[in-house]
């Protein structure tokens, strides 16, 4: 486990650095980097300046040493519209995006994993084919448009939402939280439910696929041939190991459901990294862009470590793999 | 043969021809069929759009703004019914999604065959090159397959700035390696067939090889694949209009109409935002359903 | 005389499919007394796995028992509530697998899936049911069951897992034990080993054990009774040395002569020519006949069983009588 630990380790290094350098290639080496990263108002006196500071007269090679050395100390550049460190700013709105992306994987584990053990284990029942026509539907509805068509009914027809912000929020550990109070889980409903669309459609697929395989194992045969009940076969046999591949999919979704919630927070102007990012982009404030960029590579390798771990403590054949 | 007709006297052979069967195994399904024809009327409103539209929503003259923001089926000043209502500035939401399809449809055809183009080659001489070609090429098809479309395309438009043509390298970009990956895959199989051994055998030049015979048979996982690409690529394109970094405002597509009604929303004008996004939900719909289809008729390994 | 463990008559599994009716199971009948082994003998598709799945009443759809009683004491099994049915399940009648590593669950510990079933009958506490699992575990021969117990199937071999499999058969020394082909995925020298343990618990038991297998030598010296099914049909029945012996349809001749060991050395194997045919749209009359030697018009008619010698039945009109006579 050790060493396997410390293999995973040593390649999300790895991928962290190649990153790093495709950023650095993509942020100074196309394009002026002054103008990426100075103020566009600035005048010539403080053009010079910062040249020298950011040491954009050295070889490209040691720039991106100087680069890389500023990005491990945590300096990724600082906002020309906010005047302040990016990385803050990113880590100041992490909190509300990881909620949002958190709480709509929990909704998609909620709504598909049943919808899609029904359609499995009824695969010829009229519901079971409704289920799986509106799944469709759920890859094909662009996720702004159903967004916005939320709005429409819950927030100004019904009345029953609030369209847009996070709510009242609690802070605990320094972050800003909203599911812990009334006005913030109302606030919070109709973002994640918007961004669980795809993964609640993806989650149904998955599990209705996974238990008509496992349905027809034999160890699913056995464990009915011991007189056991259908619900002890159904939610222990069956379900436990069609956890594993939803699981891991909906692990590995979770970095593409923090990247599509730059959309869903623009449609609910729920105050995360998307929505951040996008006013960002409005106002070419490119640090901001820099810092985000790095900040989703990281969060993404942490996640596929995450994945990996979480997969191996489900499935006893890869976990002992690795004693041996 | 089955051994039943085998006593009595052969039917006479019909002949089929695979397109024939193809064309009667996709038939086989209604919604499928229905799909279909569903796509070629959007087609065909969209190319006809400046002749049937009851407004050229993009001609000034033509627009009274006193006219903004009309419920559905009112009749305005110009004395015609605008019967999906008016956007802001008193365009005609109808003329509006009619044109606004057109855009969404080049963008959306435009990306997916470029990008096929693209994809196709590269996975080609990656199947047929092997070696280091071969894992350079698919190394950065990982990366791009491991990175969300939507962010990329994020990036790269930012970066560049709006724009059309802007939009559609984004989209190429973000698309090309699943192209990539799929013709690799075919190509790869078919290459240990033995035919193609006979024909390296026979010192074919290998134009001949690629273009007659591995390139046919990577065509049906190709068409699949395309297919569900333009609708993920209609639906992206759409998405980022929505953020403001995709289309110019002077060549709206559905996205960017609705994107417009937006502010509206809230004031109960649902119109604005709803009607160009029924346009396109029914558009990415009508894709997905030929393509499911199709890739049922054409996946081999479906058939009996 | 009590009514025997297990009585099978008449029965008929059909699978009612969209191409049309398969009849996997036609017609079968044989019986089984406790302590005793019934080999149930046929090539793969010839119903009788389905036979082993329709005693513990585990055909799952399309298929149904169409016909036919299955008597487990005297009670029939066909109509019984699936309630009841669960009751027997797993506590009266098991059943043993085919294939080891398909059997246990790969991602649950073997306690788990011993106690549950444990649990699923006896209204024990866990920790009993813990010292039950142990016990079956040492009585199959695994050693230091204790530890055994907390491992997963992966880290056990085929033989290991199959041992595993029994034990969880014999958690609740049923009546009757349904074994569908349990050795034929194992090595010769473990099969040998499970042959003999099998043969050892039946009679320690009295348990009636149906022991389904398409190889003859298993069954020649396991089993007490044979029957042997084709396309659906039990087309021989009788005791097990009398028909090895002396078989009287065709197809049993051709199986025992498709026995390599049975051939003389330099001989070319005989065979039987011809395949398994289809089960839908069966031909009327004997199904064996287009691959029988001995074929005649009279064999288009369904041929009755009939016993041809004292307690040797056969589905043929005209069977190898003369072979008694040597």
């Amino acid at each position: 486990m050790t060493a396997f630990l410390l293999r995973r380790l040593i390649q999300a290094a790895a991928v962290v650095l190649v990153m790093s350098l495709l950023v650095f290639l993509g942020v100074f080496a196309v394009g002026d980097p002054i103008e990426i990263l100075i103020s566009p108002e600035a005048d010539q006196f403080e053009r010079e300046r910062a040249v020298k500071a950011l040491g954009l007269d050295l070889p490209l090679w040691q720039q991106y040493l100087v680069f890389l050395g500023n990005a491990l100390r945590g300096d990724l550049g600082r906002s020309f519209v906010f005047n302040e460190p990016a990385l803050k700013l990113i880590l100041e709105r992490m909190p509300a995006t990881l909620e949002l992306a958190i709480g709509a994987t929990v909704a998609a584990l909620i709504i598909g994993l049943p919808l899609g053990l029904y359609a499995g284990l009824k695969p010829n029942s009229p519901v079971s084919k409704g289920i799986m026509a509106t799944s469709i539907l759920g890859f094909s509805l662009p996720t702004f448009w159903v967004g916005l068509m939320l709005i429409m009914v819950f927030a100004v027809q019904l009345g029953w939402l609030p369209s847009t912000g996070r709510g009242e929020t609690v802070t605990i550990l320094g972050m800003r939280w909203s599911f812990l109070t009334r006005d913030g889980i109302a606030h919070l409903i109709m973002p994640a439910l918007n961004l669980a669309l795809f993964k609640i459609s993806l989650v149904i697929r998955l599990t209705r696929a996974g238990v008509r395989e496992t349905m027809l194992m034999d160890y699913v045969k056995f464990a009915r041939a011991k007189g056991l009940s259908p619900a002890r076969v159904t939610f222990v046999h069956v379900f436990k190991n069609i956890l594993i591949p939803v699981v891991t999919v909906v692990g590995l979704e979770f970095g593409g459901t923090i990247a599509f919630s730059v959309v869903t927070e623009s449609v609910f102007a729920w105050p995360g990294m998307g929505k951040l990012i996008i006013d960002s982009i409005n106002v070419l404030d490119r640090p901001v862009m820099v810092a985000y960029l790095m900040m989703i590579v990281l969060l993404f390798i942490t996640i596929n470590l995450v994945v990996d771990i979480t997969y191996s403590l489900l499935d006893p054949r890869v976990r002992l793999e690795g004693k041996q | 043969m089955s051994s039943t007709t085998a006593t009595t006297v052969p039917a006479p052979p019909r002949v089929e021809t695979p397109f024939q069967r193809f064309v009667s195994e996709f038939a086989a399904s209604r919604i499928a069929l229905l799909g279909l024809m569903l796509f070629l009327a959007i087609v065909v409103i969209a190319v006809l759009a400046p002749w049937i539209a009851p407004q050229n929503p993009y001609d000034l003259a033509q627009l009274d703004i006193m006219d903004g923001r009309m419920e559905p089926g009112t009749v305005g000043g110009a004395g015609f019914t605008y019967w999906l209502g008016t956007d802001d500035q008193g365009r005609d939401m109808l003329s509006g999604i009619m044109y606004g399809l057109r855009i969404s449809l080049i963008v959306g055809a435009g990306s997916a065959i470029i990008a096929c183009l693209v994809g196709a080659s590269l996975g080609m001489l990656a199947a047929y090159a092997g070696g280091r070609t071969d894992s350079l090429i698919m190394r950065l098809v990982d990366l791009q397959l491991s990175f969300p479309a939507i962010l990329a395309a994020l990036m790269i438009l930012a970066f560049l700035g709006k724009g059309i043509l802007n939009v559609v390298f984004a989209l190429v970009i973000v698309e090309w390696a699943y192209y990539a990956r799929t013709v690799r895959g075919s190509a790869l199989v078919e290459r240990r067939r033995e035919y193609i051994e006979a024909a390296q055998c026979l010192a074919l030049p290998t134009r001949r090889i690629i273009f007659r015979h591995l390139l046919p048979n990577c065509l049906p996982p190709l068409i699949v694949v395309g297919t569900m690409q333009v609708a993920r690529a209609i639906a992206l394109e759409a998405t980022l209009s929505f953020l403001g970094l995709g289309v110019p405002i002077t060549e709206p597509s559905l996205g960017l109409l609705i994107s417009n009604g937006y502010e509206y929303m809230l004031s109960g004008k649902y119109w604005i935002s709803f009607y160009p996004g029924i346009a396109l939900l029914v558009t990415i719909v009508s894709i997905n359903l030929v393509g499911d289809q199709l890739r049922d008729v054409l996946n081999p390994r479906l058939k009996r | 005389m009590s009514a025997p463990t297990l009585e099978v008559r008449n029965l008929r599994t059909h699978f009612f499919t969209r191409a049309g009716v398969v009849k996997a199971v036609d017609d079968v009948s044989f019986t089984v007394e406790a302590g005793k082994v019934m080999g149930l003998v046929g090539e793969s598709g010839s119903g009788k796995t389905v036979t082993g799945f329709s005693i513990l009443g585990l055909v799952d759809a399309p298929g149904r028992i169409a016909g036919g009683q299955i008597l487990f004491k005297g009670r029939d099994l066909a109509t019984l509530p699936e309630a009841e049915m669960r009751g027997l399940r797993g506590n009266r009648i098991a059943m043993i697998f085919q294939d080891p590593m398909m059997t246990l669950n790969p991602v649950l510990r073997i306690d788990t899936q011993m106690i549950e079933t444990v649990l699923a009958h006896a209204k024990v506490s866990r920790e009993e049911a813990r010292q039950r699992s142990r016990d079956a575990l040492g009585q199959v021969g695994i050693p230091s069951p204790d530890e055994r117990l907390k491992a997963y199937p992966h880290q056990f071999s085929g033989g290991m897992r199959q041992r595993v499999a029994i034990a969880i058969a014999l958690l609740h020394k049923p009546d009757v034990i349904v074994a569908d082909e349990p050795t034929t995925a194992l090595d010769v020298t473990i099969q040998g080993q499970i042959l003999a343990e099998a043969q050892k618990l039946c009679a320690q038991f009295g348990t009636a054990l149906v022991w389904i297998t398409h190889d003859l030598s298993v069954v020649a010296g396991l089993a007490d009774d044979i029957a042997v099914m084709y396309a659906g049909k039990v087309v021989e029945s009788g005791p097990v040395t009398q028909v090895l012996d002396a078989p009287l349809h065709p197809y049993t001749l051709g199986l025992i002569g498709s026995v390599p060991s049975r051939n003389r050395r330099g001989e070319p194997l005989r065979q039987i020519p011809g395949m398994t045919p289809s089960l839908l749209n069966l031909p009327a009359g004997c199904a064996f006949r287009s691959r029988c030697p001995r074929a005649e018009p009279g064999c288009a008619e369904p041929p009755p069983m009939a016993e041809y010698r004292p307690g040797q039945h056969a589905r043929c009109i005209h069977p190898h009588q003369e072979a008694v006579a040597a």
